[in-house]
């Protein structure tokens, strides 16, 4: 009796052991998963930096932050990464000159004024607008937009800033209108309510009350677009002309950060080559302002959230 | 003197009645502006689509999904870029879909509150922040050059991957987070492990929503060029990779993920670039069919989501 009962639990305690034993397995395979995150950002950071410390050796970082020409593919080669920021600059000024009114304006109405009917449908169509690649964006700025701008203004050249800009406003409206909007609908109702009992209007109450206690969450989408537009690529690599120019001017044409690389990845790249290290130094300056402003947004949003 | 006061009372019912009416003016008119923003949106996202199918329309038939690209544009297809496409996003899906909802998993059921899965964390939110094009410069040191696998379907497929993952593994913990502590309970009550827990309950409710994430993952996959373009793909390309199928056993061979390939964003980009005209209409057919799936893709998403906000009350 006493020996029967003991293979009993024996057994149970058998199957116990290789269920905790595959449980375990399990949560080590998932963490495994977990870690593949933190194995891509160590990645992106060792291959920009190691790529990039061959280049610096050749170019002094001295030249490389001062010097106002870029021209590694002449035989006179130039590495000052000015004019790639100037380019970069020019066509993040532009988009958020587009994109901060409108996107503002979408946000404050979604929140503030539209019924849930309307929402349920203007909420999608934005979403179809964040999913349309970029590359199709370019098309629509080189083959429609700067044709429309040069009707206006006929000086205007086929590859500009201006163009690219403005298309490329128009892709992160989306972005700043739903995380501002989000921030917006996170203000308690009980708050408008108390601006409504005063007698104000809905646009009072959304000037007056609901943006002051969203701000931070406003502005923090400012700053995910300012992000958006900087790292943005095929936008003015197709329509901006990918020629390094030193200039703030829209109307002229210029590359950005971003556009350089492409354009150096579509030509032969000798691996090892200086031309080819120096997409890494882009690529690591690129990284940098990205990350800068990242943290910029994160501090924003930490320093001026609201607690309801 | 008392008429005097209710002259001055009136006129100060004046003055707030007229004060009343301006800002009724302005909440008027905001709401014309905003109604103008947004349909303006809306029309320009109309326009986009519209050009493209209208300036590729003349190449709209199955002489351009079955030709190889060609010097003369009368004569050119995208056979070889929408095989690639496919392709790639067949290593995308295999790579990031498993590997992000585990980590989506592991992130919400497992992980202790503790400065490691903070560090998780924070690495997934920054790595959707960081620009396409520098997946492109790791791929191409590490993937290309360190692992030794060249320009390849594989090497795209894993650059895209990399991309898509913080995508998936952001919706699966959105999908998790969703499901009620007394669902898992309930499971636990019975004697379930933590596994059994996740795998037949929280997976099964949250499936709904790690979809979503993934429809929206391969779509953005599907449009994305500059990573592509950055490891160094072909923008000409006249031949197929090896079939992953064969006819005889084992019948599937892995050849393919070797070979070199064209993708449909390059082939649009390549197209745009020419100087003839003849060339920007295959470009915007090319264009067309990319927008056409991204924006079915994620209707689809968006209309997946909708029916689970509706469909599930806890």
């Amino acid at each position: 009796m006493g020996s029967e009962n003991n293979l009993i639990i024996s057994s149970r305690l058998a199957k116990n052991y290789k269920r905790n034993l595959i449980e375990r397995m399990i949560e080590f395979g998932l963490l495994c998963s977990g870690i593949v995150a933190i194995f891509i950002t160590l990645a992106i950071i060792y291959v920009l930096v190691s790529e990039a410390i061959p280049f610096f050796q050749h170019v002094s970082m001295k030249d490389f932050l001062t010097d106002t020409v870029w021209t590694p593919n002449y035989s006179i080669k130039h590495y000052g990464i000015l004019p790639l920021i100037s380019g970069t600059l020019t066509t993040t000024g532009i988009a958020l000159i587009v994109a901060v009114p409108l996107g503002t304006i979408t946000a404050i109405y979604l929140s503030e004024f539209a019924s849930h009917k309307v929402r349920e449908v203007i909420k999608p169509i934005l979403e179809l607008l964040v999913g349309v690649p970029t590359v199709v964006f370019g098309y629509f700025a080189l083959m429609l937009v700067t044709p429309m701008l040069q009707k206006i203004y006929p000086d205007l050249t086929t590859f500009n800033m201006l163009g690219p800009g403005i298309v490329m406003g128009i892709m992160i409206v989306p972005y700043i209108a739903s995380v501002a909007e989000d921030s917006m609908r996170a203000v308690p109702m009980a708050i408008r309510e108390g601006a409504y009992a005063m007698g104000a209007t809905r646009f009072q109450t959304a000037i007056k009350v609901v943006t002051p206690a969203a701000i931070s969450g406003i502005v923090a989408a400012y700053i995910l677009a300012i992000s958006r537009a900087v790292g943005e690529t095929m936008i003015v690599a197709i329509a901006a002309g990918q020629q390094p120019n030193f200039t703030f001017n829209p109307v002229e044409s210029a590359a950005t950060i971003t556009s350089y690389i492409v354009s150096v990845a579509l030509g032969d790249l000798e691996h090892g080559g200086i031309g080819y290290q120096s997409i890494f130094a882009a690529g690591l300056t690129l990284l940098i302002m990205t990350l800068l402003i990242n943290i910029l947004g994160h501090m924003v949003r930490k320093k001026y959230a609201e607690r309801y | 003197m008392i008429k005097q006061k209710k002259a001055s009372n009136l006129k100060d019912l004046n003055v707030i009645r007229k004060m009343i009416s301006n800002h009724k003016k302005y909440d008027f008119m905001f709401a014309g502006l905003g109604t103008i923003v947004i349909a303006s949106l809306t029309i320009t996202l109309l326009v986009l689509f519209l050009d493209l199918v209208i300036d590729g329309y003349p190449k709209f038939n199955l002489d351009f999904l079955s030709n190889f690209p060609s010097r003369r544009a009368a004569r050119a297809g995208i056979l070889s870029a929408w095989v690639g496409s496919s392709l790639v996003l067949l290593v995308t899906f295999f790579v990031a879909v498993p590997l992000g909802v585990a980590s989506g998993i592991y992130l919400e059921e497992y992980a202790k509150k503790n400065w490691f899965s903070d560090l998780i964390e924070i690495n997934v939110s920054n790595l959707a922040g960081v620009p396409s094009i520098i997946y492109g410069l790791l791929a191409l040191g590490l993937f290309v050059y360190s692992f030794g696998l060249g320009q390849s379907i594989l090497t795209a497929g894993l650059t895209l991957a990399l991309l898509m993952l913080p995508i998936v593994i952001v919706s699966t913990r959105e999908a998790i987070r969703a499901i009620p502590v007394h669902i898992r309970e309930a499971a636990y009550a019975v004697g379930a492990t933590k596994w059994q827990v996740c795998h037949n309950h929280v997976i099964q409710y949250a499936y709904g929503g790690i979809l979503t994430g993934i429809i929206i993952g391969m779509a953005r996959a599907i449009g994305e060029t500059a990573p592509v373009i950055t490891i160094g793909a072909l923008t000409f390309i006249a031949f197929l990779p090896p079939s992953p199928v064969g006819l005889e056993p084992p019948f599937i061979n892995f050849d393919w993920l070797d070979a070199g390939f064209s993708v449909l964003p390059i082939q649009m980009f390549n197209w745009i670039s020419r100087p003839q005209h003849a060339f920007h209409i295959n470009a915007a057919a090319t264009g067309a069919i990319i927008i056409i799936l991204t924006l079915l893709m994620n209707g689809l998403a968006i209309k997946l989501r909708y029916n689970i906000r509706k469909k599930i009350k806890w």
